[in-house]
C-alpha cells in the first residue's frame, strides 16, 4: 500500500491579526492558532489519493505540544496517524534547519511514496520548507500541483504556472506541495472529531533521531539565517480626493485607474 | 452563553458551525423561498453524521448523550431549524424503533438512514391531532400480514424518507390501548406521498400527505406487543418535545444576535438604537429569555441522559421554551422596525419558523394540560 507523509504547520490565524495603531506593530494576544490553510488542502490532496488508490497517511508537525491541536484536525479529517515533532535543541530552526530536522523525521519514519505539504505557511510566507524538504531526501519535488494521479509507480501532475498549466510525469518518491486551488478541504465528521480527540500522539525528539541528525544543522545555531528586526512598513502612497459631478467623478475616477494601472 | 461546555463539545460545536455557515446558510433564502431543501445540502449533513449523532455505535451511530447532541442541534437551528428538524425527526424515528422493537427491526431501519435516507413518523390524520387516540387508520391481521388502510396528514420528512413508523388501530374499539405501531417501507405496494404543505415557516423541512391503501406488511413489522402503539407515541414525544425545544433556542439566539448587531448599527436621532432605554429594555429580556430557556432544555436533557422519563419536564421545557421563541423572535422584528418586516432581512423568517413550535408535538395548550394533569397525580 502507498506511504504518504503529510507535514503541516500551526500558524495564527492571520485573518485575526491587528496592527495596533500607536507601536505599528502586530497584536499577536488573543489570536487563535489555526492549521495552515495550504496545509489542510495538502491533508485533502492526500485523503483523495488514500479514498482513490488506498494509502496510509501520517501527517507530521514540527512544533510546541500546543501544535498537537493541528495534528487531531489532520486526523479527524481521516489521516491514520500523526506524529509531533518537538525538542528544546529544534527551538529557533530557520527554514533550512526546520527542512532538515522534517526530514529527518521523514527519514526515520518511511520510506514514503509521497510527500505533501501546503505551497507555505501564512505567517512567514517564505514556501521554502517543503521544497527544502525535498531537496534533503534528494527527492523530486512538484510545487503547486492542481491534481495528481498515480499509474504504477509513476505520478503524473498538474501543476499550476504563470504561462497555463504543466502536465509532469514523474517517477516515485515525489514531493509535491497543494494550494488552496488544488481542492476543497473536507469537514472533519462527527466520529473523526470525537477520535482524534481521544487520540495518541506520540512525539518525536532529538533522541529518537539521534542516530541520523546532525546536530550542527539544527535549532538557532544551526540556521544560516539570523532575522535581524521585524517592522511594519509605513504607508507612503497618499489618497487622492476626487471632487465634482458623478460623471466627471467617474471619469477622473477611471483615469486614476488606468495610470496606476489598475486596469 | 451559560452552559458550561466540555472540550469535546465545544469542538463539536465548532464543526457543525463552520460546515452550517459556508455550505448551509448561503441557500437557506432561495430555499425558504421556494419551499424546498436541496438534497446537496442534506448531504453535508449525513456525510458529517447528523442522522446517528445519539444512536448506539452497534446501528452505526456516534452514541453521544442527548446532552450534546442538543447543542449541536441548537448550532444548526441557528442556521435553519427546518434543516435540523429534518435529522431530529429523523433520529427520533430511529430510537424509537431502537426502544420498542427487536434488535433485528432497529438494524433494519438504521441500514435504511446508514444508506443516506431520512425516516418519518406517521401518527397525525386529518382528524386526530390533539387527541392521535381518535385515529381512523386500520391494520387488519389476514394471513401472516396486516393490511394497512390510513390517511396521514403533516408527516414530517414525508416525501423524503424511506422507510416510516406509522400508527394504525388494531382494534378499532379499544381506544388508545388499539393503536399499534408498524415499520413500513415507502416503496410497499399502496404506499403513496400526498399532498406538500405549502407551509408558512419551517419551509427547508419536507412536510406532506401519506396515503395508505391495503398496504401488506409482514406480522413482523410491528414493533413492539399489539396494542402498545400509543405508549411508544408518547415515549417518542417525550422524546420529541425536548428536542423541538433545542431547536427553538437555537432560532431565539439567532434573533437575539441579529438583533444586537443591528441595534448598534442602526442610528436614529444621531446614535445607535441600542443606546435608547425602550430598546435595550427589549434586547435585555430577549437576552434573558434565551438563557433561562437553554438552562430548561440543558437540564432536561441531562434528566433523559440519566434515564428519566421526562413526562412533565419535557412538557414545561417545550411550552415555555416555545412560548417564549414565540415572543422573542416577534421582538427581533421589533427592534429591525420596518425592516425587520421585510424578507431582505433575515427575522421575518425566524417569527415564521419559529409559531409551528407552540402547535407541533403536541400545542402548547395540550402540554399545559399534560403538566396539570401530572400535578394533580403528584399532590394526591
Amino acid at each position: 500500500m502507498m506511504k504518504i507523509v503529510v507535514c503541516v504547520k500551526q500558524v495564527p490565524d492571520t485573518t485575526e491579526i491587528k496592527i495596533d495603531p500607536v507601536k505599528n506593530t502586530l497584536i499577536r494576544t488573543g489570536v487563535p492558532s489555526i492549521l495552515n490553510p495550504f496545509d489542510r488542502n495538502a491533508v485533502e490532496t492526500a485523503l483523495q489519493l488514500k479514498d482513490t488508490y488506498g494509502a496510509s497517511v501520517t501527517v507530521l508537525s514540527m512544533g510546541p505540544p500546543q501544535a498537537k491541536a493541528v495534528l487531531r484536525e489532520a486526523l479527524s479529517m481521516g489521516a491514520d496517524r500523526a506524529y509531533l515533532i518537538t525538542d528544546r535543541a529544534f527551538g529557533g530552526s530557520d527554514t533550512y534547519a526546520t527542512s532538515y530536522i522534517l526530514s529527518s523525521a521523514i527519514r526515520h519514519l518511511g520510506p514514503f511514496d509521497v510527500v505533501l505539504g501546503g505551497k507555505q505557511a501564512i505567517d512567514g510566507d517564505t514556501g521554502q520548507t517543503a521544497p527544502s524538504i525535498a531537496e534533503h531526501l534528494d527527492m523530486i519535488r512538484l510545487t503547486y500541483i492542481m491534481s495528481m494521479e498515480i499509474e504504477g509507480d509513476k505520478v503524473i501532475a498538474k501543476r499550476q504556472v504563470e504561462e497555463g498549466v504543466e502536465v509532469i510525469e514523474a517517477r516515485l518518491p515525489v514531493l509535491c506541495t497543494a494550494t488552496k486551488e488544488t481542492n476543497k478541504p473536507r469537514y472533519a465528521t462527527i466520529r473523526g472529531k470525537l477520535e482524534s480527540l481521544k487520540a495518541e500522539i506520540p512525539e518525536l525528539t532529538l533522541e529518537d533521531m539521534k542516530d541520523i541528525i546532525d546536530t550542527t544543522k539544527i535549532g538557532l545555531k544551526g540556521s544560516p539565517t539570523k532575522v535581524k528586526a521585524t517592522f511594519t512598513p509605513k504607508r507612503t502612497a497618499t489618497g487622492v480626493r476626487i471632487e465634482g459631478g458623478p460623471q466627471k467623478m467617474a471619469a477622473s475616477l477611471l483615469d486614476c485607474l488606468k495610470e496606476s494601472k489598475v486596469l | 452563553m451559560a452552559l458550561l461546555y466540555t472540550e469535546e463539545q465545544k469542538e463539536l460545536i465548532a464543526l457543525v458551525r463552520d460546515m452550517a455557515e459556508h455550505e448551509i446558510k448561503p441557500y437557506v433564502q432561495e430555499a425558504d423561498e421556494k419551499g424546498e431543501c436541496p438534497r446537496e445540502l442534506f448531504d453535508w449533513g449525513f456525510k458529517m453524521g447528523l442522522h446517528m449523532l445519539e444512536i448506539p455505535a452497534q446501528y452505526g451511530g456516534t452514541g453521544l448523550s442527548y446532552e450534546t447532541t442538543a447543542m449541536i442541534f441548537e448550532e444548526l437551528a441557528k442556521v435553519d431549524a427546518g434543516y435540523a428538524i429534518t435529522f431530529v425527526t429523523t433520529f427520533v424515528a430511529l430510537r424509537n424503533v431502537i426502544l420498542a422493537g427487536t434488535p433485528e427491526q432497529a438494524q433494519y431501519f438504521a441500514d435504511i438512514i446508514n444508506r443516506g435516507s431520512f425516516a418519518g413518523f406517521a401518527l397525525t390524520e386529518p382528524n386526530a391531532g390533539s387527541d392521535p387516540a381518535g385515529i381512523r387508520g386500520s391494520a387488519v391481521l389476514d394471513g401472516d400480514e396486516y393490511v394497512l388502510n390510513a390517511t396521514k396528514t403533516f408527516i414530517t420528512n414525508g416525501a423524503l424518507s424511506d422507510i416510516y413508523v406509522g400508527f394504525f388501530k388494531t382494534s378499532p374499539e379499544a381506544g388508545h390501548k388499539g393503536i399499534s405501531a408498524f415499520i413500513i417501507d415507502r416503496n410497499t405496494p399502496g404506499v403513496s406521498v400526498g399532498a406538500h404543505e405549502n407551509k408558512m415557516g419551517l419551509r427547508l423541512s419536507n412536510t406532506t400527505d401519506l396515503i395508505f391503501e391495503n398496504v401488506r406488511v409482514p406480522k413482523d413489522r410491528m414493533l413492539g406487543p399489539e396494542g402498545s402503539g400509543f405508549k411508544l407515541a408518547l415515549n417518542a414525544l417525550n422524546l420529541s418535545r425536548a428536542f423541538v425545544a433545542t431547536l427553538a433556542v437555537g432560532i431565539m439566539q439567532r434573533a437575539l444576535d441579529e438583533a444586537v448587531k443591528y441595534a448598534k448599527e442602526r442610528k436614529q436621532f444621531n446614535t445607535p438604537i441600542i443606546n435608547f432605554q425602550m430598546v435595550q429594555a427589549l434586547l435585555a429580556d430577549m437576552a434573558i429569555k434565551v438563557e433561562a430557556s437553554r438552562c430548561l432544555v440543558n437540564n432536561t436533557m441531562r434528566m433523559m441522559d440519566a434515564g428519566s422519563l421526562v413526562q412533565k419536564e419535557g412538557s414545561i421545557t417545550k411550552t415555555f421554551v416555545t412560548d417564549c421563541a414565540q415572543e422573542v423572535t416577534s421582538n427581533a422584528v421589533q427592534v429591525f422596525g420596518g425592516y425587520g418586516y421585510s424578507r431582505e432581512y433575515p427575522v421575518e423568517k425566524l417569527m415564521r419558523d419559529v409559531k409551528v413550535f407552540q402547535i407541533f408535538e403536541g400545542t402548547n395548550q395540550i402540554q399545559r394540560m399534560t403538566i396539570a394533569n401530572v400535578l394533580n397525580k403528584e399532590y394526591k
